[in-house]
C-alpha cells in the first residue's frame, strides 16, 4: 500500500509514551513515587535478609549499591516486557479504528518504562553520593550498556506483544520465566558464589552480562563479567544476542502486525 | 514524445485512490484457541473455520477532488471497504493504491481517554490523527472554539456530556488537513445544530476540492453531496457511476427488498390473503399516457387496478406521497375526500387526478394502499414502490411546495 511518510509518527510516539506516563501515576496520591517504592522495597527487604543474615555480599564493597542497581535495572526489563506485552491488545480499540504502523504502541511503552528507568538510577545515583561510591573513569561506558540493554528489552516486547495478540496465556509464562531469570541472573548474590562452569553459563545471557558490566562500569571492578571469564568465541554471544533477538522480534511483529486489526 | 503528451492530456486528472481487484475474506475459525496450551493440544486435530467473504472483486477508481460514495445495505462490505483503504485492514486480494495523505474519520474521538482534560485529549487525539502537535497548537484555539468548550478546556474528558464530547472530536477531526478524507456519516450526530455544522462541513471540503470518500447511509446524502457513488451489496459492486444513478439503483434495490419482505410477511401472516388486492399501478398524465417526469403543476394521474377474490365492502384507496428522503407530504385517500365505494368484486380500477401538483424539482415516492374502512389494517400496501420526477420550469424555490406568490414592494 503506497502511503506516504507522515513524520508526524514521531509526535504520536511521543504523546503516547507521555500519556501512558500521566496517567500511569495520576490519581494515587504519591504519583510517581510508588514507582520507586517497589525497587526500593525490594531492596530493603533483600539487603537485610541477604547481607544482615546471610552475609551474601560478603567479598564485594558497596554491596549496598550494588544490589540496587541490579535490581533497577532488571525491574526495567520486567516491566518494560511486561507493559509492552499488552500494547496491542490494551489499545485494541485504537487499531481498529485508525492506521498507524502498530510498532508505534510498543516503542511508547518501551519508552514509558525508559522514563521510569531513567527517575529510579536517579535515586541509585544519589545513593551511590550517599555511599561515597566513585565511579571509576569509564563510567560513560553506562550509556553503551543502556543502549544494548534497550535493545534486548525491546527486541523481546515485540516479540511478546505480537504473541500474546494471539495466544493469552504467554502472560503466565512469561511470569513464571521472569521468576527464573530472577535467580538465574546474579542480583542478588555475587557472581563468585557459583561455580565457575555455572557461572560462564550464567553470564551468557545478555541480561546478566548488562548488569554485571553496569556494576563494573559504575560502582566496583570486583564485579565479574564476561569479558573476564568467558573463553573466546562465546564472549561475543552475550553482546550479539540483543541484536539478534531484536531483528527475530521485530520481523516477526512487523510480519504479524497487518492482522492485529481483525484478531485483537 | 506526441503520444505520451496526448496521454497526458487525457487523464489529467490525477487519481487519487486506485482499488484494483480487491477481496477480502474472514477467516473465522469454529474454536478460537486463545492459548498456546490450546493450540498445542489441537495441533493435530484439522482446523475448522468459516469463510466469510466480506468483499468481492471491487474495482473503482476515485479522481482528486472528487466526492465519492460508498452506499449499500448493512452488512454489505462498506464498512470493510473503507477499513481496507485506511489500512486498518489488508486485503485478501488485489491492491489498493493511494496518492496523498489520509485523514480516516471512521469513528470520532479515537484515543480519548476519559481521564485527560480536553485540552491534553485534543493533543492526543490530534497525534493519532497525524497532525503535527505544530498544527495542533495553531490550531488550538480554533477547535476549542468550535466545540464551544472554551470554558471546559481543563476539565476532565470524562465529566463531559456526550453531546459536548463529540463536539469536541469533531472539532479536532475537521482539522487534521489531509488530501484524502474517508468519512463514515454516522458522524454527523448531535443535536439540529451541530449537524448543521458538519454538513457545513462536508460542503466546505467540497468546495475546497478535497477528495472524499463517504459511506453513506442515507440516499439523500448521495444525491446531495457525491459526485460519483458506488452501490454494494453482499460484498459486490451492484453498480458504480454518477452519485444519481447509484443512489436510484439503490431505492429500486431498497424496493424488491421491501415488496419481498411483505410478500412474504403478508403470505406468512394473514390466513386469508389479500381480500383486495393491487394488481398495477400505473402513472399517467392528463392524456392517459404512461409517464414518470412531470413539471410542477402538471396534472398527475395514479391509476390503481385491484383484484378482489370475493366481494369486499367498504375499501378505502389511500395514496402516500413523500420526498426522496422519506418525508411524508400527502395521504389523500378515498374516505378523506367523500368518496364511499360500496363494494368492489372483481377486477377494477381507481383513479386519483391530482391537478395542479405544486412541488418543486425533485424526485418523489408514491405509496398507495388499501385499508378497511376503518382504516386500522391495510390489506395490501406498496409502500414508496413508485416514484416520478418533478421538474419546474423556470426557477426552482426552496422547499418541497411551490406556492403561487406575489412579491409587493412598499417604498
Amino acid at each position: 500500500m503506497e502511503k506516504i511518510k507522515n513524520y508526524s509518527y514521531i509526535g504520536l510516539i511521543k504523546e503516547l509514551s507521555l500519556t501512558d506516563f500521566k496517567l500511569k501515576y495520576q490519581g494515587s496520591f504519591f504519583g510517581y513515587l510508588w514507582s520507586l517504592t517497589k525497587p526500593l522495597m525490594l531492596f530493603s527487604v533483600l539487603y537485610f535478609v541477604f547481607t544482615r543474615f546471610f552475609k551474601l555480599g560478603g567479598s564485594i564493597p558497596n554491596y549496598p549499591v550494588y544490589l540496587l542497581l541490579g535490581i533497577v535495572l532488571f525491574n526495567y526489563f520486567i516491566e518494560s516486557t511486561m507493559a509492552s506485552m499488552g500494547s496491542i491488545v490494551g489499545k485494541g480499540d485504537l487499531i481498529r479504528k485508525v492506521y498507524f504502523p502498530r510498532i508505534i504502541l510498543t516503542i511508547s511503552t518501551s519508552i514509558t518504562a525508559l522514563i521510569t528507568l531513567f527517575l529510579n538510577l536517579i535515586v541509585v545515583f544519589i545513593f551511590m553520593i550517599f555511599s561515597k561510591v566513585m565511579p571509576p573513569v569509564d563510567a560513560p561506558l553506562f550509556l553503551l550498556l543502556l543502549v544494548e540493554l534497550f535493545i534486548l528489552t525491546s527486541g523481546v516486547s515485540l516479540f511478546l506483544a505480537s504473541l500474546f495478540v494471539r495466544f493469552r496465556d504467554i502472560a503466565h509464562i512469561w511470569e513464571v520465566c521472569n521468576q527464573v531469570l530472577f535467580y538465574a541472573v546474579p542480583i542478588i548474590y555475587p557472581l563468585s558464589f557459583v561455580p565457575q562452569k555455572i557461572g560462564k553459563i550464567l553470564l551468557l545471557n545478555p541480561l546478566a552480562q548488562i548488569i554485571q558490566d553496569s556494576r563494573y562500569v559504575l560502582i566496583t571492578d570486583k564485579s565479574t563479567i564476561a569479558s573476564t571469564i568467558l573463553p573466546f568465541p562465546y564472549i561475543f554471544i552475550p553482546y550479539l544476542l540483543p541484536f539478534f533477538i531484536f531483528a527475530i522480534g521485530y520481523w516477526f511483529f512487523q510480519k504479524s502486525a497487518a492482522k492485529f486489526a481483525e484478531e485483537v | 514524445m506526441k503520444k505520451e503528451k496526448d496521454n497526458k492530456t487525457i487523464d489529467s486528472r490525477e487519481v487519487a485512490i486506485k482499488v484494483e481487484n480487491l477481496s477480502k475474506t474472514f477467516r473465522v475459525p469454529h474454536e478460537k484457541h486463545t492459548s498456546l496450551k490450546a493450540a498445542a493440544l489441537n495441533t493435530f486435530h484439522k482446523k475448522s473455520y468459516t469463510e466469510f467473504q466480506a468483499l468481492k472483486d471491487i474495482n473503482f477508481k476515485v479522481n482528486k477532488g472528487e466526492f465519492f460514495g460508498i452506499i449499500g445495505k448493512n452488512g454489505c462490505g462498506k464498512s470493510t471497504l473503507l477499513k481496507i483503504i485506511a489500512g486498518i485492514y489488508v486485503p485478501t486480494e488485489g491492491k489498493v493504491v493511494i496518492k496523498g495523505k489520509i485523514s480516516p474519520f471512521l469513528e470520532l474521538g479515537v484515543g480519548f481517554n476519559p481521564e485527560l482534560t480536553a485540552r491534553e485529549n485534543v493533543f492526543l487525539g490530534g497525534a493519532i490523527l497525524g497532525i503535527s502537535r505544530k498544527k495542533v497548537e495553531e490550531k488550538f484555539e480554533d477547535i476549542i472554539k468550535f466545540a464551544e468548550l472554551e470554558a471546559f478546556v481543563d476539565m476532565k474528558f470524562k465529566n463531559f456530556s456526550s453531546g459536548m464530547q463529540v463536539r469536541l472530536a469533531f472539532s479536532l477531526a475537521i482539522n487534521a488537513h489531509a488530501e484524502i478524507l474517508l468519512m463514515d456519516e454516522v458522524l454527523a450526530v448531535g443535536d439540529a445544530n451541530f449537524q448543521a455544522k458538519c454538513l457545513r462541513e462536508f460542503n466546505r471540503y467540497k468546495q475546497e476540492g478535497k477528495t472524499v470518500i463517504l459511506v453513506a447511509h442515507d440516499i439523500g446524502t448521495i444525491r446531495q453531496y457525491c459526485d460519483k457513488a458506488v452501490l454494494l451489496r453482499d460484498g459486490k459492486m451492484i453498480k458504480i457511476g454518477q452519485a444519481s444513478e447509484v443512489a436510484n439503483e439503490y431505492d429500486k434495490e431498497n424496493r424488491e427488498d421491501e415488496e419481498e419482505r411483505i410478500n412474504r410477511e403478508k403470505s406468512g401472516g394473514l390466513n386469508l390473503g389479500k381480500q383486495v388486492e393491487i394488481k398495477k399501478v400505473s402513472i399517467l398524465d392528463v392524456k392517459l399516457k404512461d409517464r414518470s417526469r412531470f413539471s410542477s403543476y402538471e396534472t398527475i394521474v395514479l391509476r390503481i387496478e385491484y383484484s378482489a377474490k370475493k366481494e369486499y365492502k367498504k375499501p378505502v384507496f389511500g395514496v402516500g406521497i413523500y420526498s426522496s428522503e422519506g418525508v411524508y407530504i400527502a395521504g389523500p385517500n378515498t374516505k378523506t375526500s367523500g368518496i364511499i365505494l360500496n363494494k368492489v368484486k372483481g377486477k377494477g380500477f381507481i383513479d386519483l387526478v391530482l391537478k395542479n401538483v405544486p412541488f418543486n424539482s425533485g424526485d418523489y415516492l408514491i405509496s398507495v394502499v388499501i385499508f378497511d374502512w376503518e382504516i386500522k389494517t391495510p390489506i395490501d400496501i406498496k409502500d414508496k414502490a413508485f416514484r416520478i420526477n418533478i421538474m419546474s420550469s423556470g426557477l426552482n424555490q426552496n422547499g418541497i411546495v411551490r406556492l403561487e406568490c406575489l412579491w409587493e414592494v412598499k417604498k
